[in-house]
């Protein structure tokens, strides 16, 4: 369950943009007819995308309006999915896996050092207004723990010292390639492929 | 092992290209018309006799779940829904399929919506898998405009769609039902069943919901024939299956190995063996966080197959392999799981949404040892009330960990309690 407080200013109104609404009827066209309270989800991240990755009160009721659904009904379903923010984050939302196979592989290092470099730590967000920081449940991907997700991205094989090399990257406006920080692709065993080694010509494997 | 030649997802690491081109040349979507051409009921039968059990956790036959749709299309269209929302901890299976090898996905999704005589696919992708989707719509995309799918999949005269919808965050879509509410725009708590998605799913209408796991495989089945796949693995436990190894191995990974391989080799071929060494394994939560652990003992020589591991009172569940070496506090392990459940208990059921919590709680204590002894057999208990006693697994899944432990390790949270009695006690002094 989605357990913020949510006690914050909220703007008094809310309303997509000409793009966003044309966004709006892609996502509506690919339910059955009339079943349009479907497209709730995705208008509730679209909305939270346009603004600044949090969802006030006025932007639920707006999605309530475009979709006639009753606003207790769109209230219920951005409250109860954890990646809706209902109160302000910072520019870079900062997410860290510690669910058990993170956890294995030295998840509490990483939550340390994240905390000493943004200076903040698990539900607020810092002072500057760069990060704010969550604990996460898995965010499936195990085999490359342990990991974060910052923003959209996912950053596997992390070491305290890629933490820090990250996010002081994020601050000072850069950008830093995600997926594993190690020699990895993706999720194959590092030192070399135990698998696939034949080649796969055509016809093969499929 | 299994040798390359017989690996269906050659592109499972994405060192190759990911697009429809690069696809085509490993095979997809070869002959998928004549595949269609065979009819649903022989698509089915070919199913059933591949032997191929659910990839999500529950193993149930592929070819028999698509056998409960209706025959005929009344008033009410028929669905197909991809569970892409994989977050058992541990599982990071179908990630690599949606990023790498999207379009055996695609081209699963339209044979399985055409047997069943469905228009429409929704593939229900977690919220978190952002880049995921972005790589699964760019093969759909191709798709469309290949002509695969559309308006005449694959020159079949069948019109087939196929639509992503994104979670936003709970564990719990990952169960059929939820999804579905999750699918409909609302909060995604379990139904009751029956009636069964099959014939009240999404919309009310009928519907499957399948891993996808076990779509991306469809082609590859009827492609080589269903014989090749249940030649491999063991009986009722055929072909081959996405493994994830995590957790105090030296190298983590996803590979496709075959049902019923030995843990042990697994772990030593693929996981580039235990840190530090075979023996110093403690214990191996062989499917997902959802299953009971293995002690080492057990792990010497248990294969990776739903009867063998069902047979040990634990489960292959999604194939999720989480090692543990000695150095790790099993009861803090475990006491994260319990985390975990409470996080994600959707609320509705009063023994999950309170007992998880309650459970959480007293792990918290056991962890320190700030409890009585007699407490482990309340705790026991206490489980026992939340299993079978909700709508959904989730309670089950919540309470198998903590009885696991109990089980296995109960002398370990006697000493800590001792230990921690004693403590208290030369402190007062």
């Amino acid at each position: 369950m989605n357990e913020q407080n949510t006690i914050v200013e909220q703007p008094t109104s809310f309303a997509f943009t000409l793009e966003n609404m044309e966004r709006v009827k892609n996502h509506i066209a690919k339910y059955p007819d009339g079943k349009q309270a479907s497209a709730c989800m995705p208008l509730l991240d679209l909305a939270q995308r346009q603004h600044d990755g949090w969802l006030p009160r006025a932007a639920m009721d707006h999605v309530a309006e475009v979709l006639d659904m009753p606003p207790i009904r769109v209230y219920e379903v951005a409250t109860f999915y954890t990646m809706y923010n209902l109160k302000p984050v910072g520019r870079h939302h900062v997410q860290v896996c510690t669910s058990l196979p993170c956890w294995l592989r030295g998840s509490d290092e990483i939550v340390k050092r994240c905390n000493e470099v943004t200076g903040t730590e698990f539900g607020k967000t810092s002072n500057d207004g760069q990060f704010t920081m969550t604990e996460t449940e898995c965010l499936g991907a195990c085999v490359n723990a342990p990991m974060m997700q910052i923003g959209d991205d996912f950053y596997e094989d992390l070491t305290p010292d890629d933490v820090e090399r990250i996010l002081n990257a994020l601050k000072n406006g850069e950008t830093i390639k995600p997926g594993p920080q190690n020699t990895r692709h993706g999720s194959e065993p590092v030192g070399g492929l135990t698998t696939l080694t034949q080649g796969a010509a055509k016809g093969e494997g499929s | 092992m299994l040798k390359d030649i017989d690996r269906i997802f050659t592109n499972i690491y994405g060192l190759n290209d990911c697009t429809l081109a690069g696809a085509l040349s490993r095979g997809d979507w070869d002959g998928t018309k004549s595949i269609l051409e065979r009819g649903n009921d022989t698509i089915i039968d070919e199913m059933k006799v591949s032997g191929l059990r659910g990839r999500g956790g529950a193993g149930f036959s592929t070819g028999m779940k698509w056998s409960f749709m209706p025959k005929v299309v009344g008033d009410r269209p028929h669905y197909l829904v991809i569970n892409a929302d994989e977050g058992e901890p541990g599982t990071c299976k179908d990630r690599d399929i949606l990023r790498n090898d999207p379009h055996k996905l695609i081209e699963g999704a339209l044979i399985a919506g055409f047997t069943m005589r469905a228009h429409a696919a929704y593939c229900y992708v977690r919220g978190e898998f952002f880049r995921e989707a972005e790589a699964l719509q760019r093969a759909v995309d191709e798709a469309y405009a290949a002509g695969l799918i559309g308006k005449n999949a694959c020159g079949s005269g069948w019109k087939f769609d196929f639509h992503i919808h994104m979670g936003a965050g709970a564990y719990i879509c990952g169960e059929e039902s939820a999804l579905i509410q999750s699918l409909e725009g609302k909060k995604g708590q379990p139904r009751l069943k029956p009636p069964f998605p099959a014939n009240v799913g999404a919309w009310g209408c009928p519907t499957t919901v399948n891993n996808v796991e076990s779509i991306a495989v469809v082609p590859a089945i009827l492609r080589r024939g269903p014989g090749w796949f249940s030649d491999l693995g063991k009986p009722n436990n055929t072909g081959t299956k996405l493994f994830n190894i995590s957790g105090h191995v030296n190298t983590p990974c996803t590979v496709e190995e075959e049902m019923g391989i030995p843990l042990k080799e697994l772990i030593e071929k693929h996981g580039g063996g235990v840190r530090g060494g075979w023996d110093n394994l403690l214990a191996v939560i062989p499917g997902g966080a959802s299953v009971p652990m293995l002690k080492k003992e057990v792990c010497e020589t248990i294969t990776m197959d739903f009867d063998a591991l069902s047979a040990v009172k634990s489960g292959l569940g999604t194939a999720a392999v989480m090692v543990m070496d000695k150095s790790t506090d099993v009861i803090a392990a475990i006491t994260r799981l319990s985390k975990f459940y409470r996080h994600e208990s959707c609320g509705q059921c009063t023994p999950c949404r309170e007992g998880t919590g309650w459970m959480w709680r007293m792990m918290e204590r056991m962890k320190i040892g700030n409890a009585t002894i007699d407490e482990i057999d309340l705790l026991e208990e206490v489980s026992r009330q939340i299993e079978g006693h909700t709508i959904c697994a989730l309670g089950d899944a919540a309470a198998w960990p903590v009885q696991g432990l109990i089980k296995n390790f109960r002398p370990l949270m006697e000493e800590r309690i001792t230990q921690y009695q004693a403590a208290q006690a030369n402190a007062a002094e």
